[in-house]
Parts: structure tokens; C-alpha cells; sequence
């Protein structure tokens, strides 16, 4: 068993990210024309890691399966991006940010990781606006922040209801300015099926063309995985519909270890779903939650006459809605962290108290702030005793404009107008904190091969706080991994180009075509959704928002069932040499089939309640999450040797030196 | 609802292709377009039949991959929405449906209704961008102040998708509502201004070698586009381009 090593660098922890950068070694711009770097994924980490590297002078290789990196899922964040800069003076700092998202992580993050995110938060928005990302500005023309969940601050800068697709074309207008020069070489429509180490050092990856086919070979002095989360081991989750977790389970079977894996964050407020044949689930932003009020019947009856469609929800007077977050959590009402406001909706639902057809739905409501906003507006226009249709008037354009895309989106999918009847919504898997486990400088436990973004597991601990996942991608691709991966570069300086007509890229070329050519020679009896559709429920059902020994020992066995009549009866119609999006499903699904396996594992082997993981042996008196700092303190790190059931665990024990561990209250 | 689908099918770049007829049953009014499209491609796979390639990702209408021609309209009959928004509602029991890729000489088919839109990428490469390094050295965020308007402005042109339904819309092929947007998002900023003629000129020049045909004000491409890019780009574009040619 090796020992794992986190790299922290010693001092302070306010010092350590700049006495770290003061130490490191640096590759001189001459060196710099001589060293390879493949990045993986061109979304947020991996767009700003590939922009940033070829600025310095490096020779970025990047892959995307979309038809351009600006289409990468990064571009659906809605909400905003958070950042220390306390704008608004209402008592935020690089300290507060650190203390919020080890808080909310509950946690089980890494500390020096996370205050170093929030040291260079602040030159993430310095950096967008140079580029020309258009955030929203107040009438005296500085940016607007508003206020997301699980902080006592407003640290969110937002474009719209679009700041995860601003952010994106910001970095993509980095990248295409390096593609014009020639320092990144853009491979679309490409995907990596397996990476190639050579003297146990990450040099290089196999990749399939998706037009036309071919299997490539690439090599590289370097090798940065930013392939986002695995939600869709779900099949139902807020992912576009080829997020998969290919690339990160396939370094996990090189020797990557994979960390939490059980910390899955499931959103509160996503679209319920509607019926079998949903191939994904949509979100309603975070920010929804700043000005709606999440409730549902206090009577059981009417609930049930909602449900059967037989009221309406604003015919319930004001004493019989249950508000219930603000109920539970007074302090934080409805910003309450995600993973609570998740639980507390299932409570409501599970209890009888869901609202719609399916009985799996809390209304979010938005009448008070329609009359709110109208009130004022009504005061600033001079009108006296405004009539009531006036002032809803005139707060639906308030609401219209801070939130406008979002209503539409839901009138669209739902058919209802959310401005007259609350929004029904219910809680989807949305992000993994889990992940490709990695240490200070980013390096997985291969060397040379690194992990950023969403994909490794380090700076949300148990569970993300809103408008953090954007900040951690860029982060990560402009600020950070640019210094550590210079320190590894350093030593390369004299190796030259590595060539790709080893017996190592031969091995591993060689396995992945046997894999291809087994699904197309398969000739089974069920499609990839079918057997990804079987994975997905035993998932929600079992190893969703709340485990319990029980299920998750069924749900080991279910999944490895589904694994093995997978491989038996998997049918995959077309060839090898085309585009045939069903091979490409059927690789994925493939390794989705044991990494949910692992999932599961983990979430058995973790006997407490924290974050997004939630065990129902593990509960407080008032039905609380029950963390257990005395022997889960720990990051689990697993070791792949050939079958997910054998996975061996690593634990790296997490100190808190700089924040007391305490009970996450948000009441 | 029970539907007649007319679909493009094309095995590649260089076969002719043809449209083929296909039913599709119990089709709810509820399912979005490509999950209609799903329920067929799985009655093709249990069938042993190839499945119908179309490019979709996000299925929430921001990443711009969805691409199908319905009925004669880009992203299909309704309005400010992407073809993953589509929903079946707008359609009646027993009607026949026209599904085609996007159609333009510069987006070559690739395969069925999936189209390479590598035009744009060149596009937005020859200078949709601001040259500043990504050092995070810049000055404070709130140095410049910009005004709301402007600063609003260019949030609409930038909230683009790329998507290309402005080009299936023209019946000239014209690029000029894609490539507005972007020179629009930059020159309404100061950060953007340094090089605005440059860049105006670079990607005009690059959308002119792609073979995107001429603009003739006919205004569909603003009606079908889904996220209301508005016509007022391709003037401010104008105005742009004739300033960089004076100056």
C-alpha cells in the first residue's frame, strides 16, 4: 500500500499558495517549444488549463466529443460564479470564502485547497471582464452581486441567467486566439479511450475520431483530465447527454485512485420529471431560490387533491402552506445548502405532501416577491394606492428581468406560467464532489497525469456550495495547475518528443480496439439506454438522496448483475469506422457499470451522514445529518486491482487547523 | 399521438442521401422532439437497423449541438427556442413531420442530420477575441465602469449559441447574425475596442472564404434564431466594418 501524500506545502495557510509559487521550478520559454501537453475536456478547466498553457509556450494537444469546446457542459451553469471581492462591503473576504466552502462542504475537504480557491477567486472576475465577459452591471456601471445558498454574503457575479456559457466563451475566445497561432492543436469530435503510461508516467492517449472512426495515438510530457463529473451513472441527471466518466474511470484502472465517489450532489430545484421516456432532467437555478419561497400543503388532503389534479395551488390560503425550509432552517430559510434543501423536499414528498401527479414535487413560489418588487417599483414610479393588478404588474417585470430565461424554459417544458402558478420542482442529480483523487499540485497518483475541475474530487469536501463549481474550473486551468505543472515539467526539459510506436501505446491501443470490436460484433438483444436505464433506477433508488445498509448491499449485487448481462446480451447496430453514436453510448455505459459499483461501496463503507451522502442510520434526534469526525475524518482514496468489489481504500486524514470542526448548523 | 416522420438520411459526405419514412405510436404530447426521436432510434436498434444520427448534448438550449430542420424551420414551428426545447404539443395526432439537417455549402452534411459547422470555428478564430493574456494580472474588475446599457447590450448578442439556425433560415446561406453578434458583444466594451477594427475585418474576410452568401435584410434569420439575436448586430456590424475601411 503506498502512503498517500497530499504535497500541502508547509507555513500558514495564507501563505502557502504564494511561498509555494516563490519555490517551484520553472520551465524557461525556450524549453517550454519542446514539451507536449495533451488536456482532455475543453470546458471550463480544461478550456482555460488548454488557453493558458499554450500562452505560456507549451504545445497543448485538447479534446472535446463536441463539435467545438464552446458547447461543453460548463456552458449550462446558470447561476453565477463566486468570488472574494466584497463589492458590496458586507463583510466578505479570502477568509470568509474558505470558512463558507469548508462549512458547506462539511467538512471533508482538503483546507489548503480551498483557501487557495478562494485566494484566486478574486482574479478570476479581474480576468473574465478583461475578456470581454459581459457580467451584469449596476446603474453606475460596477458589477451586481447576488446571494446564493449556505452564505451570509451576496459573492455571486452572474451574467443572466447564462453565466456558466459567458464564462465558457470567455475561455473559448482564449482558446480559439491560441488556435490561430497554432500552440493548441483542437481535436473535435474526438474522445480518449484509454491513456498510455510509459515507465509509469502518463505519456500519452489513445483516442477515437468520432467521424471518422480511426483510433489515434497521442503522446504527450503530460496528461490533464478535465472530463466533468459521472451524474450521468444516473442516467437521469442535469449532464448533457454525453457527459460520461470514461476518461476518469479509465486513468482510475491505470492507477488513479478515485476518491469519495459517494459524494453526489443532488440539486433541489430541477424540473420533476414527467414520464419514462425523459432522457434528462432540466435545473431552475439556485437563484430562484433568493426570491422564491419553497412550500407545500400543510394538509395531507390537499395534497392529495392536487395531486389528483382537483385544486389548484393558489386557491390554498396562506395558514394551510407549509413552508417548510423556512420552518426547519429560520436563519437561512430557503438559501439553505443544497443538500439539505434536497432532503427536507424529499421529507415533505415522502410524507405524502408532494404536489404533483406523481406526488414527487414542492412548489417554488414567487407571489410574495412579485408583490415585493411591485410595492417598490410602485413607490419609485409616484403611484399612490396602486391597484393590486398594477403592482403584480409591475413586480412580474422585476422578475421578468432577473430571471426571465428561466421562467420561459419552464413555461416551455412544463406548459404552465410560472409568473400566475408556482413552479413545481424536485431534486436531480446535478454534480459529483467525488472524483479522481489528487494531490495539492493537481497530480493524480500517476505521475504526469493530472486532474482538474469537476473531475477530481478536491475543494467541495461533501457537497458544493452554489456558483462554486465555475469558480473552482477556472481556477484550476488559469491559476493553478499552470504553476504545478511546470514544477513536473521541469525534469522533462531533455526528453524530446516521446514516440508513439512503443510497445506500451501498441498494448493499449490494442486493448481498446478489442473492446470496440467486441460491442459491434456483439449482436445482443438490448440496446445501451436499456441497460443504462436499469443502472440509473437501481442508483436513484438505493444509492440517491438517502442509503441505508440494506439497500446499498442490494444495489452492489443489482449492479453487478446489470454489469454482467451487459456484456452478454449488449446490442450495438452499425460499424466500427463511422460516426455510430450507440458504440460510442455502449463504452460509457460500460464503465458507468462499474464505477456505480464503486459508488456504492463507498457509500456502504462510509458509516455517517455528511453533505450529499446521506445514511439513515445516521441521523440526529430532529432527523439531521449525523457526521462522524472521529473515524470518517478521512478523504477515501480507492485503489483499482481488477474488479470494482476489490477496490482497495486509501484514507488521507483531513487536519483542521484553521477552521474548529463543528455541527454544521444552517438553523 | 401517432406521426408520419419524413427524416434525411445520408451515410456520409459523399453518398447522394434521401429522405425515408418511418411511424412512430403513443407519442405524448409531453415528450420533447428528440426524445421522440430517441423512442424511433430505439425501435431502430431493436430492429437491427442503423439508428439516425443527430447532434444533441445539452438538451436544455444552451449548447447549441441540436440542429434539425423541422418542417421547413430551423429548430422547428415555435419561437425563441432550440430544438431540445421542442415539445410535442405542438404538433396534432396524424401529422407527417419533415426532419433535415441544417442546409448550407458551407455546413457539409457529415452524416444524416448531423452537419460540420467547422465555419464557425475558423470564424471565431480569425478574431472573436480579445488579446489579453490569462495571467489573471489585469486590472480590478470594477477599474472601468460600463455603463448598463451597453454592458447589456452586449450580454444579448453574446448570449449566441452558435447553433447555425440563422444560416439554415437564410435563403442566402448568410453568417452575417452569427458573426454580428460576436464583433457586437466586443465592440460595445471598452476591453473590446483596442482591436475592433481588426477584428471586424478578420472575420468578415474568414466568413467570406467559408462560402456564406451575402446578407439581403430578409430578416429570418432574427426569427428563427433562439436566442433573439436581434438584426440591429448585423447593422452595428456594418457600421463597424465601413469604419475599419476608412480608417
Amino acid at each position: 500500500m503506498t502512503t498517500l501524500n497530499s504535497r500541502v506545502p508547509e507555513g500558514p495557510i495564507k501563505d502557502k499558495w504564494t511561498l509555494y509559487k516563490d519555490h517551484i521550478d520553472l520551465v524557461n520559454p525556450a524549453n517550454k517549444r519542446n514539451i507536449d501537453i495533451i488536456v482532455v475536456g475543453t470546458g471550463l478547466a480544461g478550456g482555460s488549463a488548454a488557453a493558458t498553457l499554450a500562452e505560456l509556450g507549451y504545445n497543448v494537444k485538447a479534446f472535446a466529443y463536441q463539435d467545438s469546446p464552446r458547447r461543453a457542459h460548463s456552458i449550462a451553469a446558470q447561476g453565477g460564479i463566486n468570488a472574494a471581492k466584497n463589492y458590496m462591503g458586507d463583510g466578505d473576504s479570502n477568509y470568509r470564502l474558505f470558512y463558507d466552502t469548508v462549512k458547506g462542504g462539511d467538512y471533508r475537504s482538503r483546507e489548503a485547497n480551498v483557501h487557495r480557491l478562494a485566494e484566486v477567486s478574486g482574479a478570476i472576475i479581474d480576468q473574465c471582464v478583461a475578456q470581454g465577459v459581459p457580467f451584469a452591471r449596476d446603474y453606475g456601471g460596477l458589477l451586481d452581486n447576488r446571494s446564493f445558498g449556505g452564505v451570509l454574503v451576496s459573492r455571486t457575479f452572474y451574467a443572466k441567467g447564462q453565466t456558466g456559457q459567458q464564462l465558457l466563451l470567455g475561455c473559448y475566445s482564449a482558446m480559439n486566439r491560441q488556435i490561430a497561432r497554432g500552440k493548441i492543436e483542437m481535436f473535435n469530435r474526438h474522445e480518449m479511450l484509454d491513456v498510455v503510461k510509459i515507465d509509469g508516467k502518463a505519456r500519452g492517449i489513445i483516442a477515437r475520431d468520432l467521424i471518422t472512426g480511426e483510433i489515434e495515438r497521442h503522446s504527450a510530457h503530460a496528461v490533464v483530465i478535465a472530463t466533468g463529473g459521472y451524474g450521468n451513472v444516473y442516467f437521469l441527471s442535469t449532464n448533457a447527454m454525453g457527459s460520461n466518466a470514461t476518461a476518469a474511470w479509465k486513468i482510475h484502472k491505470k492507477g488513479a485512485y478515485f476518491a469519495n465517489p459517494c459524494f453526489t450532489q443532488i440539486h433541489p430545484t430541477c424540473i420533476p420529471r414527467s414520464g419514462d421516456y425523459q432522457s434528462k432532467l432540466t435545473l431552475m437555478s439556485e437563484s430562484l431560490r433568493n426570491d422564491g419561497r419553497i412550500w407545500v400543503p400543510k394538509k395531507i388532503e390537499d395534497a392529495k387533491a392536487i395531486q389528483q389534479g382537483k385544486l389548484k395551488p393558489t386557491a390554498i390560503a396562506e395558514e394551510d402552506r407549509d413552508y417548510f425550509l423556512e420552518r426547519r432552517y429560520p436563519a437561512y430559510g430557503n438559501l439553505v445548502p443544497r443538500d439539505v434543501a434536497s432532503r427536507a423536499a424529499k421529507e415533505r414528498c415522502d410524507a405524502g405532501h408532494g404536489v404533483n401527479a406523481t406526488g414527487e414535487a414542492v412548489y417554488l413560489d414567487f407571489a410574495a416577491a412579485i408583490h415585493r418588487y411591485g410595492s417598490t417599483k410602485a413607490k419609485i414610479q409616484g403611484l399612490h394606492n396602486p391597484s393590486k393588478e398594477e403592482v403584480i404588474k409591475l413586480g412580474e417585470a422585476v422578475i421578468e428581468e432577473k430571471y426571465g430565461n428561466l421562467f420561459q424554459m419552464y413555461e416551455k417544458i412544463i406548459d404552465e406560467n410560472p409568473y400566475k402558478t408556482p413552479m413545481m420542482i424536485y431534486p436531480a442529480t446535478h454534480y459529483t464532489m467525488g472524483g479522481v483523487w489528487v494531490d495539492y499540485n493537481l497530480m493524480t497518483t500517476v505521475p504526469g497525469l493530472y486532474c482538474i475541475g469537476e473531475a477530481n474530487f478536491s475543494d467541495h469536501g461533501a457537497n458544493r456550495l452554489g456558483a462554486s463549481a465555475l469558480m473552482q474550473g477556472l481556477a484550476d486551468g488559469y491559476f493553478v495547475l499552470p504553476y504545478t505543472i511546470g514544477d513536473y515539467l521541469a525534469d522533462d526539459i531533455r526528453t524530446g518528443k516521446i514516440p508513439t510506436n512503443s510497445p506500451e501505446f501498441d498494448e493499449v491501443e490494442k486493448s481498446v480496439k478489442d473492446q470496440l470490436e467486441f460491442f459491434v460484433n456483439n449482436k445482443g438483444t438490448h440496446s445501451v439506454d436499456y441497460f443504462h436505464k436499469k443502472l440509473g433506477l437501481v442508483m436513484w433508488n438505493k444509492v440517491g438522496m438517502a442509503r441505508n445498509e440494506k439497500g446499498l448491499k442490494e444495489a452492489i449485487k443489482e449492479i453487478q448483475d446489470i454489469r454482467e448481462d451487459f456484456w452478454k446480451n449488449v446490442k450495438v447496430p452499425g460499424s466500427l469506422n463511422e460516426l455510430n453514436p450507440e458504440l460510442e453510448k455502449a463504452g460509457r455505459v460500460a464503465d458507468f457499470l462499474e464505477l456505480g459499483e464503486l459508488f456504492a461501496k463507498d457509500a456502504l463503507h462510509r458509516e455517517e451522514s455528511c453533505g450529499g451522502h446521506f445514511r439513515e442510520e445516521h441521523v440526529t434526534e430532529d432527523g439531521e445529518a449525523k457526521r462522524d469526525d472521529v473515524n470518517f475524518a478521512y478523504v477515501a482514496a480507492w485503489e483499482y486491482t481488477g474488479k470494482p468489489s476489490e477496490a482497495i481504500l486509501h484514507k488521507e486524514q483531513l487536519e483542521f487547523k484553521d477552521i474548529e470542526l463543528k455541527t454544521r448548523s444552517y438553523k | 399521438m401517432n406521426l408520419t416522420l419524413k427524416i434525411w438520411r445520408q451515410k456520409g459526405p459523399q453518398d447522394k442521401g434521401q429522405m425515408v419514412e418511418y411511424k412512430v405510436t403513443d407519442i405524448s404530447e409531453h415528450m420533447s422532439f428528440l426524445e421522440m426521436m430517441d423512442v424511433l432510434n430505439e425501435q431502430l436498434v431493436a430492429k437491427d437497423e442503423v439508428p439516425i444520427a443527430f447532434d444533441h448534448d445539452c438538451r436544455e438550449g444552451i449548447c447549441g449541438m441540436c440542429s434539425l430542420h423541422i418542417n421547413g424551420e430551423p429548430h422547428g414551428p415555435d419561437r425563441g427556442i432550440t430544438t431540445c426545447q421542442l415539445h410535442m404539443r405542438t404538433f396534432k395526432d396524424g401529422d407527417t413531420i419533415y426532419i433535415e439537417p441544417w442546409r448550407a455549402k458551407a455546413f457539409p452534411v457529415i452524416k444524416d442530420l448531423i452537419v460540420d459547422r467547422m465555419a464557425f470555428e475558423r470564424i471565431q478564430q480569425a478574431g472573436g477575441y480579445i488579446s489579453v493574456n490569462t495571467s489573471g494580472n489585469t486590472q480590478d474588475a470594477n477599474a472601468i465602469p460600463i455603463s448598463k446599457l451597453n454592458a447589456d447590450l452586449s450580454m444579448d448578442a453574446a448570449a449566441c449559441i452558435g447553433c447555425g439556425a440563422c444560416v439554415a433560415s437564410c435563403k442566402n446561406s448568410s453568417a452575417m447574425l452569427f458573426v454580428s453578434a460576436k464583433v457586437s458583444q466586443f465592440a460595445l466594451l471598452p476591453q473590446g475596442k483596442i482591436e475592433a477594427a481588426d477584428r471586424v475585418r478578420n472575420m468578415v474576410k474568414q466568413m467570406d472564404e467559408e462560402g456564406f452568401g451575402n446578407c439581403t435584410n430578409t430578416g429570418a434569420c432574427e426569427v428563427e434564431c433562439p436566442k433573439g439575436i436581434s438584426l440591429e448586430n448585423i447593422a452595428r456590424m456594418n457600421r463597424e466594418y465601413l469604419k475599419a475601411s476608412i480608417i
